[in-house]
């Protein structure tokens, strides 16, 4: 079970896969469909892998990535 | 995809200071990491209101664009002199000088030198990725030796152009400078570096103690025609070894 | 209004400036005006104002450009070879709609020229200087309590209009002294807000200042925004003397020294039993062409007389549009003309 999730702005995303090589657990991926500026956009391939490490959104130049994680029981 | 995010925290978004105004930058430059850097910086010391930051010439010219800030576009060259006439006008006001390698270390060497050396209390960052972007990837100070451009279509002979500058080493020799540091952003560690190294100079200019220099090495994976995860590599295993990376004066 | 003082053109200038709440100077030593700038060395300081002795003029120039957007009154002062280092900031300056003072102490040129009193920057104050379509107001002094009084309205115009405002004097004028009597100064903060500035973005959304847009179509636009702006400014700024024009046969157009000195001329050809006239313009742009059309249009002659190879000489003849005679005298190279040698030129036109 994931613990974190990313959510990608597929329309900001300029598909330079800077947050795919950050990824520590390999969760994403190029999409093989294009956004409104013709981009591979990212996304997430394999999100039950999500830990939330948040190293995608600090990558992402064009700060296209929020990230959650779970909320942990006191 | 929808994502469904309830009963989750938000640990990663955009930082409040920051316009949703996209940015104009090629896939995979460093510019854009380092425009959220500078956002969160401004978050998390409380400063939006007060905050000017200056806009250079070249690809960083709609950098007034980014920040929910007071901003103004500078000549080429000048942002440094630009920064002292808005600090010392109001010394209240938190003053960023956004300069690449051209502006800040060819066209602007004189307002870059002199406003480090009367200790003006600004920030500058200076974005060094070797090559002219905006006007099609010409030999920039910065330019390592071999180097290809479109002005060294040979690539960067020392005995014809001369070598790449190391401007933040010749400003960390002055006495004034508080805080002059060469950081990078192709890897996650060397990111968390930057925004402490960032937020350092901020917070010397909030408590007033003068002149920070933060230069950032970037990539400009367009003009050096190389992947964006490629260019990263060339970051580390090259640029870095013209141009270490760390702290060189830190009087803070 | 304080007792009359016996002051220098440059400190008269530099005086006038802090009056009228120039918050900030910068500049770069150069003669002839270095006594301006030791002026603003010496008193910025101790009203708790700013003085920097910038790098250069160009760093003089930006950080004028800076001050002036902070909302501040700012000021930089130069000669001639310093004023064309100036003009990249000039046009910046110009493009922002933003104020700022600007002095010119003509020396000769071209090049180094020397530092001997001329006025061969006609062109460059007047024409735009720089690059881009703009202009600035440039305001002639020929005394120097008019300096000190043109130096007020300079940063009040620069305000009203958010245009760069240049006083276009020479070394001559700088160097001279004469009793000056300076009007009370004004306190900065009693002087209307600039809601445009940059003084953060508290409540507001953030202000952008800016020349600079990659869209021809709104470019265009700020363009004709700046044309309607000195459309305005010709219309209500235009600022001239006339010394004995009305029964005059001759005139002799000049600013600045020369006027000063014509207007000795005058005195001398009128003993003499020649109707002289002068007209003096005040404001070198807008210049006012209608104004000497009229007088063009009364007397058969209009002699310019400059201390340059003949610049506002091509204005003179554009507003006169050959409605009269238009000969020209003029002195270069820092050669200061005399009272004799204008008359003597004067009386070749004469009956």
């Amino acid at each position: 079970m994931a613990k974190g999730v990313v959510v990608i702005d597929e329309d900001r995303c300029k598909g330079c896969g800077l947050c795919i090589a950050a990824c520590p657990q390999h969760v994403l991926d190029f999409s093989e469909k294009i956004n409104k500026s013709g981009y591979n956009y990212a996304y997430m391939k394999y999100p039950e892998k999500c830990v939330g490490c948040a190293f995608c959104a600090m990558t992402c130049p064009d700060v296209a990535i929020e990230v959650y994680r779970e909320k942990v029981a006191a | 995809m929808p994502v469904n995010t309830e009963n989750m925290i938000k640990v990663f978004g955009r930082p409040k200071s920051m316009t949703d105004v996209r940015s104009t930058y090629c896939p995979g430059c460093h510019h854009g990491i380092l425009t959220r850097i500078i956002a969160q910086t401004i978050d998390e010391l409380g400063i939006a209101d007060r905050t000017v930051t200056i806009a250079p010439v070249g690809c960083a010219v709609f950098a007034y664009l980014w920040y929910k800030c007071d901003a103004v576009q500078a000549s080429h060259g000048r942002a440094s002199a630009v920064a002292t006439g808005i600090k010392r006008a109001n010394p209240k006001l938190i003053v960023l000088s956004y300069q690449g390698d051209g502006d800040f270390a060819s066209i602007g060497t004189a307002e870059s030198i002199h406003a480090a050396n009367r200790g003006e209390n600004i920030t500058v960052i200076f974005v060094n990725n070797q090559v002219y972007g905006m006007t099609g990837g010409e030999m920039a100070p910065t330019t390592l030796i071999g180097q290809r451009t479109t002005t060294t279509p040979a690539g960067r002979d020392p005995g014809y152009f001369g070598y790449p500058i190391r401007f933040s080493e010749l400003i960390a020799t002055l006495d004034a400078p508080v805080y002059v540091t060469r950081q990078a952003l192709y890897d996650t560690r060397r990111i968390m570096d930057a925004e402490k190294a960032i937020k350092k100079a901020f917070t010397y200019q909030v408590e007033g103690k003068g002149y920070s220099l933060v230069e950032v090495l970037s990539t400009c994976p367009t003009n050096w025609h190389m992947s964006p995860v490629d260019a990263n590599r060339h970051v580390t295993e090259v640029v870095t070894k013209a141009f270490p990376l760390g702290d060189m004066v830190d009087r803070g | 209004m304080e007792e009359r003082k016996l002051m220098r053109g440059n400190e008269v200038i530099a005086e006038a400036a802090i009056r009228a709440g120039c918050q900030c100077y910068f500049a770069y030593p150069i003669t002839p005006q270095a006594e301006l700038l030791e002026h603003m060395a010496k008193n910025m300081p101790r009203l708790g104002r700013t003085f920097v002795q910038a790098e250069s003029e160009l760093g003089a120039i930006n950080m004028v450009y800076g001050a002036a957007a902070a909302g501040v009154r700012a000021m930089t002062s130069s000669s001639s070879p310093g004023i064309s280092l100036k003009q990249e900031g000039i046009s910046y300056i110009a493009g922002a709609n933003l104020p700022a003072v600007i002095v010119n102490m003509m020396r000769g040129g071209p090049g180094l020229g020397d530092i001997a009193p001329a006025q061969g920057d006609y062109f460059q104050a007047t024409k735009g200087g720089g690059h881009g379509d703009y202009h600035m107001i440039v305001l002639a002094p020929s005394t120097v309590p008019e300096a000190g009084e043109l130096t007020m309205l300079a940063f009040d115009l620069a305000d009203k209009y958010r245009t760069p405002v240049m006083i276009l004097a020479d070394g001559m004028l700088g160097q001279m002294m004469e009793p000056v009597a300076l009007p009370d100064p004004i306190d900065p903060a009693s002087l209307p807000k600039k809601e445009w500035a940059l003084t953060g973005a508290k409540g507001r959304d953030p202000n952008i200042i800016l020349s600079f847009d990659l869209d021809p179509e709104v470019l265009k636009r700020m363009n004709l925004e700046l044309q309607r702006k000195y459309h305005d400014i010709e219309q209500n700024e235009l600022r001239y003397e006339e010394y004995q024009t009305d029964d005059a046969d001759i005139v002799i157009a000049a600013y600045g020294t020369v006027a000063r000195i014509a207007k000795t001329v005058v005195r001398m050809a009128r003993a003499d039993g020649i109707k002289l006239g002068l007209f003096r313009p005040i404001t070198l742009w807008p210049f006012p062409y209608d104004k000497l059309r009229t007088v063009a249009d009364r007397v058969d002659t209009i002699l310019t007389v400059e201390m340059s190879a003949g610049q506002m000489w091509e204005d003179v003849r554009l507003a006169v549009a050959e409605r009269a005679h238009t000969p020209f005298y003029g002195e270069m190279g820092g050669v200061v003309t005399t009272p004799n040698k204008i008359l003597s030129e004067v009386k070749k036109y004469a009956g």
